[in-house]
């Protein structure tokens, strides 16, 4: 499994959760890794623009296109999974990878930005294999700014100043809005049915 | 919804969790890797790792201490004491942590807020303000400290928390230098005002000697999280019962426990 390394922030706690939840998971900075990989995951933090930027520089953009729609598993997190969209009001005329349809936004006023905290999720599809035995009392934690688009692809939401998109699931295609790695027992669980879901 | 976190922090002295009161009269208090794994279990939102080391071989322990706590423990980890040029904060969050905390280098040169910022994300640059109420000035205002609380800048506090979210900063950690240590609660005050005048999440810090204090914190403060560190290392209150007396009280926090199947 290739976590894809691109120059940005905290990337050990994902590779090292990951391979706590079962996987041989290691962070890969190369394209032909990530080809390589049965499974790949996209982390990203902070600026959507700086992530697409740094994904393109470092040689991998087309790599990580490539994966999430290939039918391997592919898991984004955070502005990995913002990435997926069309674009962000964030940084205006920056391309995503355009997976899902729609642009990612800020979050509503009169909350305090970035949410940073544990919110509680509510898994809107009831079959979704990323939930599978964690739907009910599931917290997570987000730190974000902006929020993907809720669409047929959703299978959690959080509130926070109005609906937010927390996680998606497309087949092989997955993603979250929170942070796993950093969200303790439920995101271990996760991640654990990410990884069975790549056997 | 809004839910507030609650934060142990972890004063590490060459590789030791240390506790002082208004910092000084240091007392051990563990093991900073195991104390983090207890503390995820018993249900602690986040964890704050404060380097109060002073020496280059001390620090290299410090790395070694975010490597391994990264390696075992699965919250958001902020790491702070002694972070003062951009590669200091790559080099913590490469290790594995989450966040970097800036403090005195960031009034000497307040660019490093927004070259952290810049570079790594709002998210990831925390500001920690050690503040002391102005006894001269008849309303009330308070001073930014540098140097461990050691050295008055003249800053007036609510004008620096406003500058460090114009510069990027994605949180506040204001910590009362009067109550640090003292038991007595957070400057609830202080927490207000500063809450009030700014937009990004504001962290309670100094003075906790009780769950009350945190109700207070999160209830008549206004703040987003509550910090605190003597009364979870010296086993007085594990953060299980902090959370379950917070809930009672009306205050959303994350329940405690394994999620439910």
């Amino acid at each position: 499994m290739a976590v894809i390394d691109y120059g940005i922030g905290n990337l050990r706690s994902a590779e090292k959760a990951l391979c706590r939840a079962g996987a041989d998971a290691r962070l890969v900075t190369t394209a032909a890794e990530v080809g390589a990989a049965d499974a790949v995951v996209l982390p990203g933090v902070g600026n959507f623009g700086r992530c697409s930027s740094e994904l393109a520089a470092s040689g991998m953009w087309e790599a990580a296109e490539q994966a999430a729609g290939s039918g391997r598993p592919f898991l984004g997190i955070c502005v990995g999974m913002q990435l997926l969209y069309q674009g962000s009001e964030e940084s205006p005329g920056v391309p995503g990878l355009g997976l899902f349809e729609g642009r990612v936004s800020m979050l509503a006023e009169g909350v305090r930005r970035p949410q940073m905290q544990w919110n509680l999720l509510e898994v809107t599809r009831p079959g979704s294999v990323l939930f599978a035995g964690c739907s009910e009392g599931a917290w997570a934690y987000f730190v974000h700014s902006y929020r993907a688009p809720v669409g047929p692809e959703t299978v959690a939401t959080c509130d926070y100043g109005g609906t937010v998109a927390a996680a998606v699931e497309a087949g092989p295609l997955w993603a979250t809005q929170f942070h796993p790695e950093k969200s303790s027992a439920l995101g271990l669980a996760l991640l654990a049915n990410f990884v069975r879901s790549c056997a | 919804m809004r839910a507030v976190r609650v934060i142990p922090c972890l004063d590490v002295d060459a590789g030791r969790v240390v506790k002082g009161v208004r910092f000084t009269g240091l007392r051990d208090a563990g093991d900073p890797v195991e104390l983090a794994a207890r503390y995820d279990l018993e249900g602690a939102d986040e964890l704050v790792f404060y380097d109060i080391t002073a020496s280059a071989q001390d620090r290299r322990t410090m790395y070694d201490v975010v490597a391994r706590t990264a390696e075992e423990v699965f919250i958001p980890l902020t790491v702070g004491g002694g972070v003062r040029t951009l590669d200091d904060a790559r080099k913590l969050l490469r290790l594995g942590a989450d966040k970097v905390s800036v403090n005195s280098a960031a009034v000497a040169r307040p660019e490093l807020v927004s070259e952290i910022a810049g570079t790594f994300g709002s998210q990831c640059a925390v500001v920690g303000m050690d503040v002391r109420r102005d006894t001269g000035s008849a309303s009330p205002r308070w001073e930014v400290y540098v140097r461990g609380g050691r050295t008055p800048t003249g800053t007036d506090a609510l004008e620096w928390a406003c500058r460090c979210e114009a510069l990027g900063a994605g949180e506040l950690v204001l910590n009362s230098m009067d109550r640090d240590g003292t038991r007595q609660g957070f400057d609830l005050e202080l927490t207000r005002a500063v809450v009030d005048a700014t937009s990004v999440p504001v962290v309670a810090s100094g003075g906790v000697g009780g769950v009350g204090d945190l109700v207070d914190g999160a209830v008549i403060g206004g703040a987003d999280a509550v910090l605190a560190a003597s009364i979870f290392h010296f086993g007085e209150v594990s953060v299980a019962q902090a959370k379950q007396a917070m809930a009672r009280a009306g205050v959303v926090v994350r329940p405690v426990g394994p999620p439910a199947r």
